[in-house]
């Protein structure tokens, strides 16, 4: 159980202006500019649960993050991870979750991996059957085998990302903090990834919080998305309603021989009129329209272009997730 | 204490992968142990009674002093963890429950341990094989190797105690550079590596004396070589637990105090 309430988080950020002048003058004089990073953030989440955490760079997420695993402490509010505090109560509560920032190491670099997990495994305690028992479980489906012998500087970055989820488990933690887990990873090693933490979540009923730019990996795995922007919590909600209300509008590719065609009442060309009239001159292109589905149905759309001119081929597509996410992001204005 | 261990078991086989570094550091520290006792020698030569040190206590000082060089050097500092505060990479180390300041301070000690390891015995054997007055002789009595083993225990664990306000420091200043620059020139000279202490001029060796950098190397090796000799030992000792226990006191102090405002940085 994980409950937020009412944090704010601060940064002093020196700022100034290019050139050497300015530098002199920050030189004796320094500005600082002060960066509300989070500005009254609350929220809870439940044992079990899978949370994305989303949103654009700078919003917050990582200092979330650092302030729910007992690294960084607030300015104001508070916040209860299993009962205890994170920042007051840092070595008890950081027995209990697992944390993978994506852009950073934990494994040693000139060591074999098992060197690193051997370490890990003494300072947290864990008993050897235990030991055992997760290390063989997580090299199944991690698919670490022989990796685990090689020394970190010689894995490639997917196979080291795989190492440091695995690192970050061997503890059987409750609550797994993932910050951009999959970030450079190739899409079999994101696949992979992401599985894994499906398959995670479901045996052993771990709370994951995942923040990411990737909105596969939030397809894949969460059903409750929270959208942070400017250091505030804007949405928190289901991920299937958001996509709903975003995917109203629909995107037709329509392959036509003849004439243009022209545009009803909840249609848009997605391409700039200029582009159509030199289409049109060979008498054949390909136009993108979006249909507002609130105005006009898919069906009808389709059916006012055919009377207008020969359609030779047709595709609808739904807004994908990166275009709700930016929906969501102009929405708010963020 | 289990994890103490294994993290020191882990920094320790990290070090002794290196094992050209060791072999360089030991060439390095035989010319340069050799050119200062030459040097020396000139000066002894010149006029015999105007040291303050008896010239084989002298010579068994510069070896003890280049074979131990790994323990003592406070400009031994393990880079790593400058790299980890400056880079944020401390973030991981943070998620560990184990306290920060006892798992650094045994990562020292472990990363300086196992570089002595390679490099003391080939210098502290063929010092000992050179001829008298130039090699190193065995200490005057059981009593001062009693002694001597104390005091460079305790030595030790001044130079990580300081060191470890060295990194904390880089929390506050972004850049590590300044802090270990400052650090290396003003321990070079008043740890008695560049001259000993026992070469200062007289009032300004007294204030000296009392610093914490006097509790480092001086001490020991001095026991070593017969130049302080009873009560002064006791008093030296008692000096060195006391800075010993300021250090780490201060050490943690200022860490509690740096992690609340940490900002980790880099995303």
């Amino acid at each position: 159980m994980i409950e937020v309430t009412r944090v704010t988080k601060t940064f002093k950020v020196a700022r100034r202006s290019a050139g050497l002048k300015e530098a002199l003058k920050s030189f004796v004089h320094r500005q600082y500019q002060e960066v509300r990073a989070l500005n009254d953030i609350s929220f809870t989440i439940g044992d079990g649960e899978m949370v994305g955490y989303i949103g654009p760079n700078g919003a917050g997420k990582s200092s979330t993050i650092k302030i729910l695993s007992g690294i960084l402490t607030p300015d104001g509010g508070n916040c209860l991870v299993n009962g205890k505090v994170p920042w007051k109560e840092r070595v008890e509560h950081v027995k209990d979750i697992g944390v993978v920032f994506g852009q950073r190491s934990q494994l040693w670099w000139d060591v074999p991996i098992l060197d690193s997990y051997e370490l890990i495994r003494d300072i947290y305690r864990v008993k050897e059957a235990e030991y055992r028992k997760n290390l063989s479980e997580l090299t199944e489906l991690l698919d670490l085998g022989e990796i685990l012998r090689t020394p970190a500087r010689q894995l490639s970055l997917g196979q080291r990302m795989r190492c440091e989820i695995g690192a970050s488990l061997l503890h059987s933690p409750k609550i797994l903090f993932l910050d951009e887990p999959t970030i450079g990873l190739d899409a079999v090693s994101k696949i992979a990834v992401r599985n894994f933490i499906l398959e995670r979540n479901r045996q052993h009923g771990t709370t994951v919080i995942l923040t990411t730019h990737d909105m596969q990996d939030i397809e894949a795995l969460t059903k409750r998305i929270l959208l942070i922007g400017k250091g505030k919590i804007l949405l928190d909600g289901n991920l299937e309603e958001v996509k709903g209300t975003f995917s109203k509008v629909k995107q037709l590719t329509v392959q036509y021989s003849g004439a243009v065609p022209k545009m009803a009442e909840g249609m848009r060309l997605s391409v700039k009129e200029q582009e159509v009239r030199e289409q049109s001159l060979s008498g054949q292109g390909i136009l993108t329209i979006q249909v507002d589905t609130d105005v006009l149905k898919v069906s009808e759309a389709i059916s006012y272009l055919s009377s207008q001119t020969e359609i030779t081929d047709i595709s609808v597509a739904g807004a994908s997730l990166d275009d709700v996410v930016v929906g969501l992001y102009k929405q708010y204005e963020i | 204490m289990k994890k103490y261990l294994s993290f020191f078991r882990i920094r320790f086989t990290y070090g002794l992968t290196y094992r050209a570094a060791a072999l360089a550091g030991i060439v390095t520290q035989f010319a340069w142990g050799a050119l200062e006792i030459l040097m020396f020698k000139a000066f002894y030569d010149y006029n015999r009674a105007s040291f303050p040190m008896d010239f084989s206590a002298l010579t068994s000082y510069i070896w003890l002093q280049q074979a131990l060089l790994a323990l003592y050097m406070v400009w031994f500092f393990e880079l790593e963890l400058f790299d980890l505060i400056v880079s944020g990479n401390v973030a991981y180390e943070l998620c560990r429950p184990i306290s920060l300041y006892n798992m650094w301070f045994t990562r020292n000690m472990a990363t300086r341990l196992s570089k002595a390891v390679l490099r003391a015995f080939p210098i502290l054997i063929v010092a000992v094989l050179l001829p008298e007055p130039y090699g190193l002789s065995l200490p005057k009595d059981t009593k001062a190797a009693f002694w001597f083993l104390i005091s460079l225990m305790l030595a030790f664990l001044v130079v990580i105690a300081f060191c470890m306000i060295v990194y904390i420091i880089c929390f506050y200043t972004i850049s590590s550079l300044g802090v270990r620059l400052l650090t290396s020139a003003i321990s070079e000279l008043l740890t008695g590596a560049v001259i000993p202490l026992p070469f200062f001029p007289e009032k300004l060796g007294k204030v000296v004396s009392y610093l914490p950098f006097a509790s480092m190397q001086n001490l020991p090796l001095r026991i070593y070589g017969g130049d302080i000799l009873g009560s002064e030992i006791y008093k030296g000792i008692l000096l060195q637990v006391f800075w010993c226990a300021a250090l780490v006191l201060t050490g943690k102090w200022m860490l509690s105090h740096a992690l609340h405002k940490v900002t980790v940085q880099g995303g």
